[in-house]
């Protein structure tokens, strides 16, 4: 079989910020208490120009401008969201036409809460890896809504970040080596047809759910290939918010240093299906040649996806032209009523 | 948008999308928005299909305080007349820059954003804005 490997990597992370503070003000709640509970100082928010079709083409963008592709050579996209911006007609067809890529590519919309994103590069592994196309992007993005004064607004972030997946060996930032998937029935967070705002079931979303996916999926790769956590020099884990990927480390053996560059929540909330990839393009902006990365996405329902990656020697040359971190420094805060109506979150609007 | 301007936009979505217009390969001349023919070279033009620069230079700009029907809630703002480099001007709104920072001369480079959405049971209709680079 046809080895597979990240050709090229983007993301987008919109410009607006709220801090906990701000929206913990709203609701008389203590803001620094409920910010260290989360691990969380502020989140990004999508402008009300904004969905999941613009950061998606963003990050489709600057993965082509990465990747030193030509757009009409992608074979299939697929945007993995929680929030595609119609509930029928596909968010990946916009991105195809907005990046020039159609009309000879494959495209679909996948959701599975905070892991779509993740599930799309599976699907393009096995389609690169079959030789039935030679190029697949796969983007997760989302503007994540909570509702009003639940514990998921302080938290519910905006942004994505999208990897074409690729077999040229001089093409090859870093090579997806393994993948495992942990999937079972759990009804942790769902969010029904017409319903403007998820519910979860609170306590729930932590044990049974994150991290009994995330350790099963990290346990059976590390398994199947062999490695040890300290093998690998960075690990990325979904992050809700920023406690339990440090809670997950921990208990997998896996240090603050392994876990620090791909950690973006705290500084820009949950981004949903953008999560993971988010921390996977920040460890790939700094990932020098020969490395060992593990990235291990979860979503609600509930699944998780494990990857082992190898950094190439092209991982020192092809680099996004702007980091991860260098792109969420550029920000302007706004207040909870400005929020609200970016947000749509006002009923007139 | 309306059902009925369905057709308008969807024709428009090269031009939204990917900023193109044409070029006239006798005079060598870019044109956006794309026409049919060449001003300049009447019959003897040949017009192929080109995308633009998508970095260009603000010529002229103004702040809208009271924006037409579909935009009255994201006053004010801004909209700058962009020299793309070779001709062309184009029209467009300014998002994401602070305010200090938009002035004549200023480099700008295309985002994607959404243009209208207005009816929540409608098409949503995405194109092209500017940001200060
Ligand atoms: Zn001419």
């Amino acid at each position: 079989m046809q080895e597979a490997g990240i050709v090229g990597y983007g993301f987008f992370v919109p410009r607006l910020r709220i801090t906990i503070e701000e929206i913990a003000k709203t609701w008389k709640k203590d803001g620094k208490k409920t910010s260290a509970g989360l691990g969380l100082q502020e989140k990004a928010v999508a402008a009300w120009d904004e969905d999941t079709a613009t950061i998606s083409v963003e990050a489709a963008r600057m993965a082509l401008e990465t990747a030193k592709l030509d757009s009409q050579k992608i074979g299939a996209i697929f945007v993995g969201s929680e929030s595609h911006p119609y509930a029928v007609k596909p968010t990946a067809t916009i991105v195809g036409d907005a990046i020039n890529a159609g009309p000879a590519f494959m495209a679909a919309d996948l959701e599975f809460a905070c892991k779509a994103g993740t599930a799309g590069i599976q699907v393009c592994m096995g389609l690169v890896k079959s030789d039935m196309i030679n190029y697949g992007l796969s983007v997760g993005a989302d503007t994540a809504q909570g509702k009003p004064n639940d514990a998921l607004e302080f938290t519910a972030g905006s942004g994505g970040a999208g990897f074409i997946v690729g077999k040229e060996k001089n093409e090859i930032i870093a090579t997806l080596d393994e993948t495992f998937s942990f999937t079972t029935d759990t009804p942790d967070f769902w969010r029904r047809q017409h319903a403007e705002f998820p519910r979860h079931a609170g306590r729930f979303t932590g044990e049974p759910a994150y991290f009994r996916h995330v350790f099963g999926a990290t346990h059976a790769i590390l398994e199947k290939t062999g490695l040890k956590p300290t093998e690998f020099s960075h690990v990325i884990f979904h992050q809700p918010n920023g406690k339990f990927p440090r809670i997950a480390a921990k208990k997998l053996g896996f240090t603050e240093a392994q876990l620090k560059q791909g950690l973006i929540t705290p500084l820009i909330g949950n981004t949903y299906s953008g999560s993971t990839m988010i921390g996977l393009a920040s460890v790939l902006d700094i990932a020098k040649p020969g490395e060992k990365i593990l990235a291990v996405s979860y979503g609600s329902g509930a699944g998780s996806d494990a990857f082992v990656l190898t950094t190439t020697k092209n991982s020192s040359t092809k680099r996004a032209p702007i980091s991860v971190l260098e792109m969420i420094q550029e920000k302007e805060y706004i207040s909870y009523s400005e929020y609200a109506k970016h947000r749509k979150k006002l009923k007139s609007l | 948008m309306a059902d009925n301007a369905i057709a308008i936009h969807w024709r428009r979505y090269p031009e939204r999308y990917l900023l193109r217009g044409c070029h006239c390969e006798t005079c060598k001349t870019d044109f956006f928005p794309g026409r049919l023919f060449c001003p300049n070279c009447r019959r003897k033009g040949k017009m192929v299909s080109k995308e633009m620069p998508r970095t260009g230079k603000i010529v002229s700009f103004t702040e809208v305080f009271v924006g037409p029907i579909g935009f009255q809630h994201e006053t004010p703002y801004f909209l700058a007349l962009i020299d793309l480099g070779n001709k062309c001007m184009i029209l467009s709104q300014i998002v994401d820059s602070p305010k200090e920072k938009i002035k004549t001369g200023a480099q700008v480079k295309k985002v994607f954003r959404k243009i209208q959405d207005t009816d929540h049971e409608g098409a949503i209709a995405y194109g092209y804005k500017f940001k200060v680079s």
